[in-house]
């Protein structure tokens, strides 16, 4: 396949950023998105230019690192999966394919494609826990009863792997897709419900002071998100608040 | 977390506007209902209009409370579009929004703003002279003149036009606003299905029924 990549190039935090054209070919459509531009750093390294920088770790789907808003959808065109598990088969021979950061006030880009996301790392700590030591023994657990439903529900939720492509597709850059699973995979389980009230509070107003957008219901979170975590969450969310809310 | 902060919440305020929202709608299903009569029964809507023109809890309640309710849905949602859009400073190079969520929900402000500004209109075609006519001039109560004066609104193909065309644009704006204030409210589950078909439903009957006022008296004026 013979590309051209329109890629956001920025050497830091403080410098002014743009688009810069490269002509790739020779990728094979059974390659990664990010095994693509592995071909393209290695291209650059030889030639004495910087490579591009950009987050990845597991390369497996499961570890949140990979981001990339790709053809201006965030993990690019495919559906559930992130940008690690995004394959060339999804584009054409000829293609220009637009590389950018995840872009959001919140999310300040650290280098080229990489951005800082600890912002969620900060909302987690606010309230993203149960505060009880287990023991370790499988017994403890298996000895709440909890209804399949509901452990399904928080499983799905738990499934979010806060790569903050919500944000990324939001057009308000909001966080409520990724604050609302974590909050739900608590709240629906037994052991998540006696800090039910504190988390949901403190968790939402560490989200607002990071500096994320209103949520609008646009629903583009839900369909962009690699793990199809559901608005279901959202909705959650905002019942679990305004009951904390009125509780005081 | 104390009270105060519940106001400046993220959450408070997207609950703020569905519920002011919601309240709209549900003005919006009355004037529906009592407009339609006009085309059936010009009779009966001078009976209601008159009713609704004159009626102290009508006058004095319900009207400033629906008054208050347009101006904080629209300030609230001109607020809450200028600090989403200052969430992200520096735009994308290329987005493609229609790939994950449609036209109408990501436009509220556009079809928002449409309505706001139909709605001076029709404060100005409408409220303003009832409120000259009972107020200022303290005209002599006349149950028979409301039909007469709506249709004489519509004698101009203009001003038709372009209430036909803020109709759409209500249209758009409940297509999302519907169903967005449920979810918004903490309502989604097993009905949630049932209840968007409603309210697209809504979404097109309402502003088409206005639309078919609109064209009704002005080819039968």
């Amino acid at each position: 396949m013979k590309l051209t990549l329109k890629i956001w190039r920025q050497a830091n935090a403080k410098a002014e950023g743009k688009i810069v054209e490269y002509p790739l070919d020779g990728i094979e459509e059974d390659m990664s998105f990010l095994e693509m531009l592995d071909v393209l750093n290695e291209g650059l390294i030889e030639k004495g230019d910087l490579p591009v920088s950009f987050d990845h770790d597991c390369r497996e789907g499961i570890c949140g690192s990979c981001s990339l808003y790709i053809n201006g959808e965030a993990h690019g065109p495919d559906r559930r999966v992130p940008t690690c598990q995004l394959h060339m088969r999804m584009f054409k021979d000829g293609d220009t394919i637009f590389i950018e950061p995840f872009r959001a006030k919140a999310f300040p880009v650290i280098k080229d494609l990489v951005v800082d996301r600890s912002a969620f790392d900060r909302i987690q700590h606010a309230g993203g826990f149960v505060s009880v030591n287990t023991s370790g023994k499988p017994t403890d657990a298996n000895a709440i009863l909890i209804p399949k439903h509901d452990a399904d529900r928080a499983f799905d939720a738990a499934t979010c792997i806060g790569c903050g492509a919500c944000v990324a597709s939001c057009k308000n850059s909001s966080a409520m897709l990724f604050v609302s699973a974590k909050v739900s995979q608590y709240a629906l389980l037994p052991q998540g419900k006696v800090e039910a009230a504190d988390r949901v509070m403190n968790m939402v107003a560490q989200m607002d002071a990071e500096g994320f957008g209103n949520c609008t219901n646009t629903g583009a979170c839900e369909v962009e998100c690699p793990k199809g975590i559901s608005l279901e969450n959202i909705a959650r969310m905002n019942r679990e608040y305004l009951s904390a809310s009125l509780k005081g | 977390m104390a009270k105060s902060s519940l106001l400046k919440s993220s959450i408070a305020k997207k609950v703020a506007m569905a519920l002011s929202g919601l309240f709209l709608i549900l003005f919006l299903a009355q004037h529906f209902f009592i407009n339609s009569t006009s085309v059936f029964s010009p009779d009966t809507f001078n009976e209601i209009s008159h009713f609704m023109g004159n009626n102290p809890l009508v006058q004095f309640v319900i009207q400033p409370v629906l008054i208050i309710g347009v101006i904080f849905h629209f300030i609230m949602g001109i607020v809450l579009d200028f600090q989403n859009k200052s969430a992200r400073p520096i735009k994308y190079v290329k987005n493609n929004g229609a790939a994950s969520s449609s036209w109408a929900s990501r436009n509220m402000i556009i079809t928002g703003l449409v309505v706001l500004a139909f709605m001076f209109l029709h404060f100005y075609d409408f409220w303003v002279p009832e409120m000259v006519y009972k107020y200022v001039d303290v005209k002599p109560l006349d149950e028979t003149r409301y039909f007469g004066e709506l249709q004489h609104k519509f004698v101009d193909p203009i001003r038709t036009a372009i209430y036909c065309v803020s109709f759409v644009l209500l249209s758009l704006h409940l297509w999302h606003g519907f169903n967005s204030s449920f979810q918004s409210v903490g309502f989604n589950n097993k009905y949630s299905r049932s209840l968007h078909k409603l309210g697209y439903a809504f979404a097109i009957v309402v502003p088409v029924g206005f639309i078919f006022i609109a064209l009704f008296h002005h080819f039968n004026h």
